[in-house]
């Protein structure tokens, strides 16, 4: 099983309700976030390229977060999904440093939080990720990569799509869709 | 033109609008623990060597800040844990692929050596120095016995701490400043050097300061080469290193480094070294007190520097 995620950036209008459903969801300290929109401007004016994305954690197969990680608290769990295990994190940061995405912050508890793919509140229970479900235009897309009949995997068979900094050796789960 | 910008608004704590997740807390400990693998790897070396005669500030009495050293290190580590609780949860494991666990166990076994160590030499520096207790002597006198294979654990030990502060720094490829392989050999260098300039600074022996004098010399030459090295090699590589080397090629790391660490941490302590060695008096603390400062306000513009360094997104 390889879990994993599909945003479609001609679709994605930049509302954020994926950033407050998360929030809610998973009761996210007031002030942070573990997913955001980001907007893309390419050109000038009036040539202008718009493209706008729904971020969080890539999930990366091999995440440099997990290798960094001195006790063992981040770690794969079910379908490749990245967790921290909160009693063993020690709060020392160097996840956090080696994520070229910037997509972890220190929790105000101590512990370093992310994305978890919503795995142990929803998806376990054949639910999509919040971020997912509350997308007012659809757009994006979630599922088991190794399940040809999934969303992610037939959006994936017919569409154009991109990674994150690919060149960062990571091997990201989080597409875009172009 | 391109811009990119976080429409539905982020402000992390420590992550945004740069990442800052490690403050003075991270280059103090890789300063300090970099200056105590110096000392113990000449203390380890010059034992091995058998000549504690000739060298007695390096062998018996620089030592004796180690353990204060290691343990400020260490204090300042703990002060940078967000979840300090669960400390010990470094110690539950031993994760091969992440340095900072590895280090976290390599300073398990210096910061008891150097202890023992203090503990061999203690009557160097309190002569009248009595034991009390019968299982205390037996104690010492094994480890006395021991001493030489001490020494061998020490100095390999030593080379592990001060290579791994620069490895901690570099494994992290998110950061384009820190990847650099160079890192490890550059921070041992300068841990070495820093170490030789304490030496310099305690020993009252003229002819002992006149050879950490020269092996300082010959430290700083190394660390101005592994420099250039680094940069060349960001220059040659990849657009987010050729970033991360602007960052001192006329960012806004340029002149603290170049002024602070290369010019008076480096190139005047070099050249006060050269007169020294040829028979110019010079006061014998300046040189080495510039290198102390010079490696300490490296390691803080490198873990700052290294923070400000992404990949193009």
């Amino acid at each position: 099983m390889r879990y994993a995620m599909a945003v479609d950036t001609h679709k994605c209008v930049g509302c954020s309700d994926c950033v407050v459903a998360c929030q809610t969801e998973n009761n996210v300290p007031i002030g942070y976030c573990r997913d955001w929109v980001v907007e893309v401007t390419d050109g000038t004016y009036p040539n202008l390229e718009a493209e706008i994305r729904s971020e969080r954690c890539n999930h990366c197969e091999n995440s440099p977060c997990v290798r960094c990680c001195p006790t063992g608290a981040s770690h794969y769990a079910e379908g490749g999904v990245v967790l921290v295990t909160p009693e063993k994190c020690i709060g020392c940061g160097a996840c956090i440093a080696s994520c070229p995405y910037d997509a972890r912050y220190p929790h105000p508890d101590g512990y370093v939080d992310k994305c978890t793919f919503c795995l142990e509140n929803r998806v376990k229970k054949g639910l999509n990720p919040a971020c997912v479900s509350v997308c007012p235009t659809k757009c994006m897309y979630f599922g088991d990569l190794d399940d040809p009949n999934s969303p992610v995997s037939k959006v994936l068979k017919n569409r154009k799509y991109k990674t994150l900094i690919p060149e960062a050796g990571t091997n990201p789960q989080l597409y875009f869709l172009i | 033109m391109r811009e990119e910008i976080i429409v539905s608004g982020r402000m992390n704590h420590l992550i945004d609008p740069q990442l800052h997740i490690w403050n003075w807390q991270i280059p103090l400990y890789l300063f300090l623990g970099g200056l105590a693998a110096g000392i113990l790897f000449f203390a380890a070396l010059y034992t091995i060597m058998h000549k504690e005669k000739e060298y007695p500030t390096a062998v018996r009495l620089a030592p004796f800040i180690t353990p204060v050293l290691l343990a400020l290190g260490l204090l300042a580590l703990f002060i940078d844990l967000h979840h300090k609780l669960y400390f010990w949860r470094l110690y539950t494991t031993l994760r091969l692929q992440s340095p900072m666990s590895w280090g976290a166990w390599t300073l398990m076994i210096v910061t008891p050596l150097s202890l023992i160590w203090c503990a061999l030499n203690i009557k160097y520096l309190f002569p009248r120095w009595d034991w009390k207790y019968k299982w205390l002597f037996q104690l010492e006198a094994f480890f006395r016995k021991q001493q030489l294979p001490l020494a061998w654990l020490m100095l390999i030990s030593s080379l592990i701490l001060g290579v791994y502060t620069g490895i901690l720094l570099s494994a992290f490829n998110a950061r384009p400043l820190w990847n650099t392989s160079i890192l490890g050999p550059l921070f041992l260098t300068s841990g070495l050097s820093t170490g030789a300039a304490a030496i310099v600074l305690m020993s009252k022996n003229a002819a002992e300061r006149m050879t950490f004098a020269r092996i300082d010399l010959m430290l700083i030459g190394i660390e101005l080469f592994l420099i250039i090295h680094m940069f060349m090699g960001f220059l040659a590589s990849t657009q987010v290193h050729i970033d991360a080397a602007s960052l001192f090629l006329g960012g806004p790391y340029t002149v603290p480094f170049w002024l602070f660490v290369v010019t008076l941490g480096l190139a005047i302590p070099a050249l006060l070294e050269i007169l020294e060695i040829r028979k110019f008096y010079m006061p014998p603390f300046i040189a080495p007190i510039l290198v102390i400062i010079g490696g300490l306000i490296f390691r803080f513009i490198m873990v700052y520097a290294g923070q400000a360094s992404r990949w193009l997104y």
